[in-house]
């Protein structure tokens, strides 16, 4: 079947900064269970300033790479670099300058922000952390909210202490499972205006996962779509559809989702 | 090892003990029962029995011991447990925290909410009771360094247990000095138990630790040698103990277990 006729809807996007070295490097990465392959050779790196979007649907390995990136599940195969530290080889030093956060793993309800804050900001070794806690809380808008136990918190707020966790320790790489799932819309731009103000700051580069397109065309630079385990395409979010024949990102993504075999043969 | 890493997790479980009485009662309640129930068995098996045989020394010491073991054991699992109760595997798995900090951090912390435990037994046991620590003599350090090493090594394995397991085997755990006290000895000499039962008391440090106990309360010399036995034994068994856990640990690394741990996933 010849390609739609159609003109891609755009948006003018972030900024984009040229990547001067990549924070984050995998490369033939696989994981199996079995007989079941979750993440088949998957390789793609992200660079310093960059936000990367890792999309695809629902079981198409995306959590699986984040997971193996976070050191909380071994590869079958392949490699990972933060920076220039081999994950498998140095986990510790890997991990200190990364950090994340996901909307199913938000922080213990039972513990106050600021004790949240504190415990993590200790174990990533996080200098002057008394100092930190308190630029992070201005920054998130939590001060009023320093005493008061994360389980007490609506969603918004949960997503903004996850936020300053993750931000402690001014991570070279940071890891965002969906973070603004849940959220109202106007909370949701808020969170994507802090990433994109951190990526922009051009210490770090963010590796992002997110269902809403609009989000991700609005800020990410590049984009990766999986399915059944692959990357099967790549490029800016914003030319990518056209690429394809398709008019939006999210006519892109139900494409991946129901004919991966098609695009993958393109 | 980075101990602020270690720190860190005892800091956890301090926040969660001053903000909770729930949490901070146990520390030191079922203990003092123990003292006041015990005490008086004691002072009713005193005025009943033979004269000269000391009850107190004897039968109270060794609850008093034996409940000190308990509370290290359970001052480890409970660290952990708060990790499983809380979902917080992936926020503290994806660290730079390493196992050994993990793990030490868990003993951190017993150090602190055992001790509050020993205090309490002690003010109740001599003040109330009459019981005097005099009687074990200088062993009685080594005594509690035992019992302390044991508890540590029998909670990291009820907490890598629960990490292989599943949140639902937590009932494995609680009953586990249960299951070891009659072979331990803890209220009667060993030469009671039949010789199988024998042969597995000798493996058990804090079987050395009563049949020490008993032997000073009973006016005897009691060998160094034999409590290095026990100590060594519960050296031995920490560091099986951890590397255990760590096996566990890698296993749910390599599976996926860490990520998506919970009851629905595990058990």
């Amino acid at each position: 079947m010849p390609p739609l006729m159609v003109t891609p809807v755009t948006t003018s996007g972030p900024t984009r900064v040229p990547p001067t070295s990549k924070v984050l490097s995998v490369s033939s990465l696989r994981k199996a269970y079995g007989g079941t392959v979750a993440v088949d050779g998957v390789s793609f790196d992200v660079g310093r300033g960059e936000i990367v979007g890792l999309l695809g649907p629902n079981g198409a390995g995306k959590t699986t790479t984040i997971n193996m990136v976070l050191g909380v599940l071994e590869p079958t195969s392949g490699s990972i670099h933060i920076e220039d530290v081999d994950l498998a080889r140095q986990r510790s030093a890997a991990l200190e300058r990364t950090n994340f956060a996901a909307v199913y793993s938000p922080l213990p309800g039972n513990l106050t922000v600021a004790q949240n804050l504190r415990v993590f900001g200790l174990i990533y070794g996080v200098k002057s952390l008394s100092a930190r806690i308190a630029e992070l809380l201005e920054e998130f808008d939590l001060v009023r909210f320093r005493d008061t136990r994360c389980g007490v918190l609506s969603s918004g707020e949960q997503t903004r202490v996850a936020l300053a966790k993750a931000m402690l320790n001014r991570p070279h790489l940071l890891l965002l499972d969906e973070p603004t799932a849940s959220l109202d819309p106007a909370t949701a731009r808020d969170i994507r205006e802090r990433i994109r103000d951190f990526a922009s700051r051009g210490t770090g580069g963010v590796l992002w996962t997110s269902h809403n397109m609009y989000e991700v065309e609005d800020v990410c630079h590049r984009v990766l779509f999986m399915s059944h385990g692959k990357v099967l395409l790549e490029g800016d979010p914003r030319t990518l559809p056209g690429e394809h024949g398709k008019a939006s990102l999210e006519e892109l993504f139900i494409a991946v989702a129901r004919e991966p075999l098609a695009l993958e043969r393109a | 090892m980075r101990p602020r890493r270690a720190a860190a997790v005892a800091l956890r479980h301090f926040y969660l003990l001053r903000g909770s009485v729930a949490r901070f009662l146990p520390l030191f309640a079922w203990v003092a029962i123990d003292m006041v129930l015990w005490g008086f068995m004691s002072r009713y098996l005193n005025s009943v029995a033979t004269p000269g045989l000391d009850f107190v020394h004897t039968l109270l010491g060794a609850v008093l011991l034996w409940d000190f073991f308990t509370r290290v054991m359970q001052g480890v699992t409970m660290v952990f447990f708060e990790d499983v109760w809380s979902r917080n595997f992936l926020n503290v798995f994806a660290t730079p925290l390493s196992i050994s900090e993990y793990v030490g951090g868990l003993v951190l912390s017993t150090i602190a909410t055992s001790a509050v435990g020993l205090l309490v037994m002690w003010v109740l046991a001599t003040a109330v009771f009459g019981l005097s620590f005099a009687a074990y003599g200088a062993m009685f350090i080594p005594f509690l360094a035992v019992l302390f090493l044991f508890g540590v090594a029998i909670g990291i394995f009820g907490c890598a247990l629960v990490l292989r397991l599943g949140p639902a085997s937590e009932w494995f755990v609680w009953p586990i000095p249960a299951l070891i006290s009659p072979f331990a000895g803890v209220f009667y000499p060993l030469s009671t138990l039949p010789g199988w039962m024998q042969a597995v008391s000798w493996l058990l440090p804090p079987s050395y630790v009563f049949e020490g106990m008993r032997t000073l309360v009973a006016g005897g010399s009691f060998s160094g040698t034999s409590l290095l036995w026990g100590g060594g034994l519960a050296v031995v068994q920490v560091l099986l103990a951890s590397a255990f856990f760590s096996r566990v640990h890698r296993h749910a690394v390599r599976t996926g277990l860490i990520a998506r741990y919970s009851a629905e996933s595990v058990s």
